[in-house]
């Protein structure tokens, strides 16, 4: 009796230990400039293992600068990152890159590359310096390619592409870094209504079939419910709300997550939708 | 399926870069070799195999004067194609080169300087000058790059802008200098603003070389970094590369060299504009493939420019800066039509 009471702690220790979030922030605080504004204050938050968040706010409201802290590319003045267990700091620039892809916001190019070299840069971190991708490189480019099913750009220049067939390609970078996390700074920002949903619908499945954490930033709030799995909902600097999309898209929140009454939520046929008063 | 995705890229492998470059660089070798020969062949005498083997005099002529101008033709010009294809990728922009940026400017203020205030015995070669030169370099990139930027971003259009202007002050200033130096030195400074690859012997292409190298091993380590801030420094970051170490590498490797080849030389403009586009436009974009094709090309390009000015028009010898502006100045405003987008910025 009492060795099973054990058995089904035990249990739920295991289970909980495997569901441990992937990214745990405790107290961040980030200003751009020594002693100025502070961007991001008093931040904690656990972005859930294998499961697809968003984070959500007003214009101005620090999403970006947290997701950049999150990623590693800034370092916060204040508080402390842990990725999978170790400080984030403690884990050096490449072997990040090889764990955490961090997709900004522009995606433009100056300089005519091809889709195949754009998406093999995602292999750098796996490449020696003086040494130039492998034919097993080619091989995971291809697939990351196929997983957002543009395969077929692979000669192209990327020029030539349409905003949301750029999108697909850095999406397809970030894969071939083969990450556990996906950190994407409002990827769905430039493209209509058919390339955003298909954007959340290569997300979802990335995360339902390979496991992949991912945290996106985006103003698509009739995209996120039932298709994502958490909400971060930010308000000057801070994490205002969290939790399901069902819990954090009601009409107290977002007005005052938005500052602004007109915002309101409603459950519709096993989703929510958005919308503003005019 | 997976078959006939295995012959896919199987078929695609060629396309990797390292082969690429491979390819690349054994077609440009064969060009260097070519032009090297014809570089050698002529010259206000061509040159006489016969009286190479008999004449002494012909012996002293071709070792002490044509080989070494030759060569140095050659260093300068792989120099600047070498900086001029990592500013494009640092700075995101087709038309950077050390001209366009004001950096040869500022290193050719900082070597008159130098020159005036007599730290040199000889107007090219001392050490003193090639460090005025490096400084002046150094403080044009930097502030040029500091007018440019705001916040993450670097305004091409004001890049440019910024550069060109920043190279007519230092012209003014290095008109002043010359002023109000004692005549002496006003004729040394004079006499090198023209630029020219007049060298005897191979002592001064020694010296050049203990800059000129180190700025080229750091460049050439840096090229995987810079392939990666062609596309943007958060990519790059995100990819693991220390945009600001980088950054900075790029800045002191590009000073360096630059001030090295404007302390000897003068200012020889175009070539880091011309030569890097040449390899793009035929090898791809890969700023790894780019800037080691830039280097060999740009040798290539300017031991053929400094021929012409050696032989053409029947004028004697022409500053070899004239022929590199004639053939890259139209280049350049050819690119900037091209590339209006950038421009309108």
């Amino acid at each position: 009796m009492m060795g099973e009471a054990t058995r089904g702690v035990d249990a739920l220790q295991a289970k909980n230990k495997s569901v441990r979030p992937l990214i745990e922030a405790r107290g961040l605080r980030y200003a751009y400039a020594a002693g100025g504004l502070d961007v991001i204050r008093d931040v904690s938050l656990d972005v859930p293992r294998g499961q697809l968040s968003a984070l959500i706010g007003a214009n101005g409201s620090g999403k970006s600068t947290l997701v950049r802290l999150l990623g590693g590319l800034v370092k916060p003045q204040h508080g402390e990152i842990t990725f999978d267990g170790a400080r984030l700091q403690t884990i050096n620039a490449r072997a990040r890159a090889t764990r955490i892809a961090y997709l900004p916001q522009t995606t433009s190019s100056v300089f005519p590359f091809t889709v195949r070299e754009m998406v093999l840069m995602g292999r750098t971190p796996y490449t020696a310096r003086f040494r130039f991708e492998q034919p097993h490189d080619l091989e995971v480019a291809h697939s990351a390619l196929q997983a957002v099913d543009a395969l077929h750009l692979i000669e192209r220049s990327v020029m030539e592409l349409s905003g949301g067939e750029r999108q697909l390609v850095a999406l397809a970078r970030a894969l071939a870094q083969e990450p556990e996390c996906l950190l994407l700074d409002e990827p769905s920002a430039a493209l209509d209504l058919k390339h955003r949903a298909g954007l959340v619908r290569h997300l979802r499945r990335l995360c339902d079939e390979r496991g992949m954490t991912a945290l996106v930033v985006t103003h698509d709030l009739l995209l996120l419910d039932p298709a994502f799995d958490y909400l971060f909902a930010m308000r000057d600097g801070t994490v205002a709300a969290s939790g399901a999309p069902v819990h954090v898209l009601t009409d107290d929140v977002l007005a005052s997550v938005y500052g602004d009454a007109n915002i309101r939520a409603r459950r519709l046929g096993g989703r929510t939708v958005v919308w503003s008063e005019l | 399926m997976t078959l006939n995705r295995k012959s896919k890229i199987a078929n695609q492998i060629s396309s990797l870069a390292g082969r690429r470059l491979r390819r690349a660089l054994a077609l440009l070798f064969i060009t260097l070799v070519v032009s090297t020969l014809i570089a050698l062949w002529v010259g206000y005498q061509p040159l006489d195999l016969a009286a190479l083997r008999t004449d002494e005099t012909a012996r002293t002529l071709f070792f002490r004067l044509r080989l070494p101008r030759v060569v140095m033709a050659g260093i300068i010009g792989a120099s600047l194609a070498l900086v001029g294809g990592a500013l494009q990728a640092l700075f995101r922009n087709p038309l950077a080169e050390p001209l366009t940026l004001g950096v040869s400017g500022g290193g050719a203020f900082g070597a008159s300087l130098a020159i005036a205030l007599g730290l040199g015995a000889k107007v090219a070669g001392t050490p003193l000058i090639f460090v005025a030169a490096f400084l002046g370099a150094g403080a044009a990139v930097l502030l040029v790059y500091h007018l440019a930027r705001t916040g993450p971003v670097v305004l091409p259009g004001t890049l440019l802008l910024a550069g060109i202007v920043l190279n007519l002050i230092a012209g003014a200033g290095v008109v002043l200098i010359q002023y109000l130096s004692e005549y002496g030195r006003a004729l040394q400074i004079l006499r090198w603003m023209i630029g020219s690859l007049d060298v005897v012997g191979f002592d001064l292409l020694w010296r050049m070389l203990i800059f000129l190298v180190p700025g080229w091993i750091a460049l050439i380590w840096a090229a995987r970094d810079l392939h990666l801030l062609a596309v943007d420094e958060e990519t790059a970051a995100s990819l693991g590369v220390d945009v600001r170490h980088s950054e900075r590498l790029v800045y002191v490797a590009s000073s360096l060299i630059v001030g090295t080849t404007v302390a000897v030389g003068g200012q020889i403009g175009f070539v880091g504009l011309i030569v890097p586009h040449a390899v793009r436009s035929v090898f791809g974009e890969d700023v790894r493939i780019v800037l080691p094709c830039s280097f060999i090309l740009g040798a290539a390009f300017l031991m053929l420019a400094d021929a012409i000015a050696r032989t053409a028009f029947g004028v004697g010898e022409l500053p070899v800066g004239a022929i590199t502006a004639l053939a890259g100045g139209p280049v350049f405003l050819w690119l900037l039509r091209r590339q209006q987008r950038l421009a309108a910025i």
